[in-house]
């Protein structure tokens, strides 16, 4: 791209850094070259955001932020605004996908050592977006105003209720006594507005870090300590057009997985829409099974699994907080799994399991059998993290290759 | 860590058992492309329910047009409220207080009950009520314990009783023949209706079918969208697999 004072561009840049953002950011920004397919969840990540802005923007036109009105603007929505049912179920189902590529996003993560040193602000970003991305989550399943809707809110915010002044911190929440169109209401302001603000902003700042240290790959190599004659990294590729072409396959494939779920299973077998949350809120009638949506079941299992209330919220609250401070749990001199010892390998492999059991086990009913199966998970889970220090500083690693291996 | 394996493995089995706890369930096998079917079932709804429950999310119009019903048939035979418009929303007269003391319960509304109970379990309730003396209405419900429902179409099956008969629990390999077994708390059909036993099966499985189809009205087109929406992805893939192919070429 030029940047002739002459031209148009010029004039432009002389006011406006346009291409030196554009060289920075894409087609002078050097990624790895040996990028797998767990590099992809980033970017389909970014594209869920996009989705559920979009899709979001075009339900509000519709959607009625009341108590007396939510449930029947939605059946509205599905029945006679013209693609509603389209943009309602884009929304649900972007909801599940925005989550499993976060999911696959932070494994990828744990896998290649990408939250260590020097990108332990990135991790740390990271982390406050999927924190945000929970609220954002929570409140806009209330929105509905189905059965699941209400009770949902009623089981989430009563935890707040063990925290010292409990019991007016509920009450400040909700806007009422108990849940109503109160709550409804400021949770639609919070959910279209204030929450996806903060996401957006945070998304800007996570990848403002990403590119002020450079990219991670499935080796842990830093590719900045070997540049050519140009001071171009050995094994660095501009990000465009070589991983926008690349990430354009992800996306097809995604989508196509997205819109299989999407056009044929919307419900998700009643873990994307709940069965019961068809039926209208009703603050008399308690469901006997009052379950949260798939994305939230690993922390409602390490919940529901402490006998105690106050202790189950702090487990939960610990659970989501170990994860900030995991760049300093890793002591381990090499970052990718590949090179460190086999405590490291296995346990993350365990890990990644374990939390797809947490999930799956916050989603049922809690029977005895499974309320210890969930507490010996919860064990497991925060194994993980306790443990870490110690093997990943003790265990034998591998030697870290100079160059990058495999890839294209 | 075996240990701990060897523990979820052998707790497997159980948590399969856990989930499908409760009465048993007949399948309803759902064909929403069968027109006459929910057209059928659009009738038996009419005449049997609509005079307690309403479908207030759907409309007579777009009812019409996706069961392929004329607008003045439909007016004419399904849609009883002289003051009710095409394009008017299913709602009915009876008011929420007179409901709520006649029945101890407002009847809920229809529209998603499919979605929210599921076509088996509505199709195995309504051909599950018994006749209980001790109930307000004479009838109770093996799959909904103490419902405040009327069995309404009572006149049309006949009356059922629960008490110890016998189940076909096998069939002869040689003679095809079924083997039965006297088994207690069993439905069995005390006096008839006007229409045989599999008639009136029929009769809920279009009822069931119309139920489902208006929970969901998009539902077919939606999966007919959902093949042309696979079909571009995958021809669009070639071209973007061969562009980053192409790029990809002289990276080492």
């Amino acid at each position: 791209m030029s940047t002739n004072k002459n031209t148009l561009m010029g004039w432009i840049d002389d006011r406006l850094p346009v291409t030196q953002t554009y060289e920075k950011h894409m087609s002078k920004y050097y990624a790895p070259k040996n990028f797998n397919f767990w590099y992809f969840f980033g970017v389909l990540s970014m594209m869920m955001l996009v989705n559920q802005i979009l899709s979001g923007i075009w339900l509000t036109m519709n959607f009625v932020p009341s108590a007396e009105g939510a449930f029947a603007s939605v059946e509205f929505i599905m029945r006679d605004v013209q693609w509603g049912w389209l943009i309602r179920y884009m929304h649900s189902t972007g909801a599940t996908f925005f989550f499993i590529a976060v999911y696959l996003h932070m494994m990828r993560a744990l896998l290649y050592g990408s939250y260590q040193k020097p990108r332990e602000l990135i991790w740390i970003f990271g982390m406050l977006i999927y924190l945000a991305l929970m609220a954002e989550a929570f409140m806009g399943y209330v929105l509905p105003w189905g059965q699941m809707s209400y009770w949902g809110a009623q089981v989430i915010i009563s935890l707040f209720s063990v925290l010292p002044y409990g019991d007016a911190l509920t009450e400040w929440i909700r806007g009422d006594f108990l849940i109503s169109g109160a709550t409804l209401n400021r949770f639609f302001a919070l959910h279209v507005i204030a929450v996806p603000l903060v996401i957006v902003m945070l998304v800007v700042v996570h990848l403002l870090a990403l590119h002020e240290v450079g990219s991670n790959n499935p080796d842990g190599v830093d590719i900045k300590k070997l540049k050519d004659e140009n001071g171009k990294p050995l094994d660095g590729i501009p990000f465009h057009p070589y991983y926008s072409v690349h990430d354009m396959v992800g996306i097809v494939v995604f989508l196509m997985v997205f819109c299989t779920v999407m056009f044929f299973f919307p419900e998700g077998n009643g873990f994307m829409l709940e069965y019961a949350n068809f039926e209208p809120a009703n603050g008399l009638k308690t469901p006997a099974h009052i379950a949260p949506v798939w994305y939230f079941g690993a922390f409602y299992a390490i919940l529901r699994a402490v006998p105690d209330k106050l202790f189950g919220v702090m487990a939960m609250g610990a659970a989501i907080a170990v994860l900030f401070v995991l760049p300093w749990l890793d002591r381990s001199p090499v970052k990718s799994w590949r090179y460190k010892g086999w405590i490291s390998k296995i346990y993350l492999v365990i890990f990644g399991i374990n939390f797809v059991l947490l999930t799956w086990l916050g989603t049922q009913p809690a029977t005895e059998t499974l309320t210890m199966v969930a507490q010996i998970a919860s064990v497991i889970y925060f194994g993980f993290f306790i443990a870490m220090p110690f093997y990943s500083k003790m265990e034998k690693t591998k030697p870290v290759p100079e160059r990058v291996t495999g890839g294209h | 860590m075996k240990k701990i394996f060897a523990l979820i493995a052998a707790v497997l089995p159980a948590l399969a058992m856990a989930s499908t706890e409760g009465v048993h369930l007949d399948k309803h096998l759902t064909d929403l492309t069968d027109k006459a079917s929910l057209q059928r079932g659009a009738k038996t709804f009419m005449n049997y329910c609509m005079g307690c429950h309403s479908l207030e999310h759907a409309r007579f119009n777009r009812m019409a047009k996706d069961l392929d019903i004329p607008e003045a048939l439909m007016m004419e035979n399904l849609v009883f409220d002289t003051d009710k418009k095409f394009g008017d929303l299913a709602t009915i007269g009876m008011q929420v207080e007179d409901s709520k003391k006649w029945f101890g319960a407002t009847p809920p509304d229809l529209t998603l009950v499919a979605r929210v109970r599921r076509p088996d379990w509505v199709y195995t309730y309504l051909r599950s009520f018994y006749v209980d003396p001790s109930r307000p209405w004479g009838v109770n419900n093996v799959v909904f314990k103490d419902v405040g429902m009327p069995n309404v179409l009572a006149a049309l099956q006949g009356n059922q009783h629960l008490g110890t008969a016998p189940v076909t629990v096998g069939y002869d390999t040689l003679t095809g023949q079924p083997i039965t077994e006297e088994q207690e708390h069993t439905l069995y059909l005390a006096e008839e209706g006007q229409l045989s036993e599999a008639e009136f099966d029929n009769l809920v499985f279009d009822l069931v079918n119309f139920l489902t189809y208006s929970a969901e009205p998009i539902a077919v087109e939606r999966q007919r969208l959902g093949w042309w929406v696979l079909l571009f992805l995958a021809i669009f893939f070639v071209p973007v697999y061969m562009l980053n192919k192409e790029f990809w070429r002289d990276v080492k």
